[in-house]
């Protein structure tokens, strides 16, 4: 499979970049790890005949303390989350799940911001991050806006990003005291089949707050809230982590494809929701690393 | 009959050796590596880079030359399986992988090496878990992989003697 005929841009700024998007249109996209997007030019899927290399603009691979936040840089590859020392610290789940996407070698040029953008539904970060409330930075040569995960990913491989918009940044909260996070996934072929984040708190014993969402079994991932509202001020037991899958299990909306049938899709949620959630609460505990 | 494909110039190292080249931007490194310079040990198999068959080592990190483009070595080293060999002397790790016959077909043996190798440069003991779930983008049809598990191990610890040797 050949590429079409295409020329690289090497902008300096992000406002170069932008500009350049503008200017070209629909005939230009970003290029950074280039895990996606080359591939859907090989299949002759797409094409475009101006690749903007964004890896060219200095400082949008940085990881940095934020007050009570990480900031990650949207060139940040999966190898770097896994490996770095700050992301295992202080948002050691991020670096567990970024050890899990794809092969070692997609993570070695993959990036964080571009899983983000091109909005696959079979995303472990786009799971993870949902559950975690991160935030997203839009930038433009005319100006910046922030976004929640949920704002920013609309449909299948459709994102809020307007043409000439850059995703500048990503900002994770820390987790505050007696928090746990667990992630399980699910796959039988490259991408996974199904995903599931947890994030509890615990507070006297009982669970003080909960963030689930799943992903990869539609369209989008997806927060739970009514396993959220069931878990919130019970024991973090058996049986609230089932009745809390079988909410999930009702509440999401497969997609019946290769990856599984709706039925099929709706109990492997429920059975990482169980597993997930006992992770996250053993974490919370501080039972469990 | 003028052509209106864009050109550019390439410097990258290539097994240690300095070379100078123009390519189309659109140059897959896989092709340039093969048709280019002939060095035929990586091979084209999934062409999606899911397979490993392609793996080559870009500054050191695994890449997948099929879905990599040339233009992402520029000013920087690869390393292909050719390179593996010093004077005529096969590599350690390719010793190991002989010794454990973890070697049928062959189509496979460049890039799970050259996979292989990087994590050896990681010089960390790593569990047998570890090390699949490190080589688990590199797909063996022939092997059932336990051979190379046991290449991997041994090549793994005779490296971490050697290191505190």
């Amino acid at each position: 499979m050949m590429l079409g005929v295409f020329e690289i841009h090497e902008p300096q700024t992000v406002n170069e970049a932008s500009a350049l998007l503008a200017e070209h249109g629909e005939a230009a996209t970003v290029y950074a790890g280039g895990t996606e997007l080359l591939l859907l030019m090989k299949e002759g899927l797409v094409h475009y005949p101006h690749l903007i290399n964004i890896k060219t603009i200095p400082d949008l691979d940085q990881i940095s303390p934020d007050n009570d936040a990480l900031r990650i840089g949207p060139l940040v590859t999966h190898w770097q989350l896994e490996h770095h020392k700050l992301v295992q610290e202080q948002a050691s789940l991020l670096a567990e799940v970024a050890s899990m996407i794809a092969n070692v070698r997609v993570r070695a040029v993959g990036t964080l911001g571009g899983n983000l953008c091109f909005a696959e539904p079979h995303s472990d970060p786009a799971t993870l991050l949902l559950a975690w409330e991160a935030t997203l930075d839009l930038t433009s040569a005319n100006g910046r806006r922030e976004l929640a995960i949920d704002e920013f990913i609309l449909d299948m491989l459709t994102t809020a990003r307007e043409h000439d918009e850059i995703l500048t940044g990503i900002t994770l909260p820390l987790l505050p005291p007696h928090s746990g996070g667990g992630y399980e996934k699910f796959a039988t072929h490259e991408r996974p089949s199904a995903t599931v984040a947890a994030i509890v708190q615990r507070h006297n014993g009982m669970t003080s707050e909960a963030r689930i969402a799943v992903g990869s079994v539609g369209a989008v991932p997806v927060r739970m809230p009514e396993a959220e509202a069931i878990l919130r001020d019970e024991m973090p037991d058996d049986a609230a982590f089932e009745a809390a899958a079988d909410a999930v299990s009702q509440a999401v909306d497969p997609i019946d494809d290769l990856y599984g049938s709706i039925e099929y899709k709706r109990n492997i949620a429920r059975v990482l929701t169980i597993r997930a959630l006992t992770t996250a609460a053993e974490r919370a505990a501080g039972n469990k690393q | 009959m003028s052509d209106e494909r864009p050109r550019m110039p390439l410097s990258l190292r290539v097994n240690g050796q300095s070379i100078e080249a123009v390519i189309e931007p659109r140059t897959m490194l896989l092709d340039f590596l093969r048709d280019g310079l002939g060095l035929t040990g990586a091979k084209r198999s999934c062409d999606v880079q899911v397979c490993g068959a392609c793996t080559v080592l870009l500054d050191g990190m695994p890449v997948s030359a099929c879905c990599t483009l040339a233009y992402e070595a520029r000013d920087r080293s690869v390393l292909t399986i050719e390179g593996m060999l010093q004077n005529g002397t096969l590599h350690p790790l390719q010793e190991a992988f002989l010794e454990h016959t973890a070697v049928q077909c062959g189509f496979c043996t460049s890039g799970m090496v050259l996979a292989t190798k990087s994590l050896l440069d990681a010089n960390v003991a790593l569990s047998r878990e570890e090390i699949k779930h490190y080589l688990s983008g590199n797909l063996c049809r022939c092997t059932g992989y336990w051979n190379i598990l046991e290449a991997v191990e041994s090549a793994l610890k005779s490296n971490q003697e050697s290191a505190s040797g």
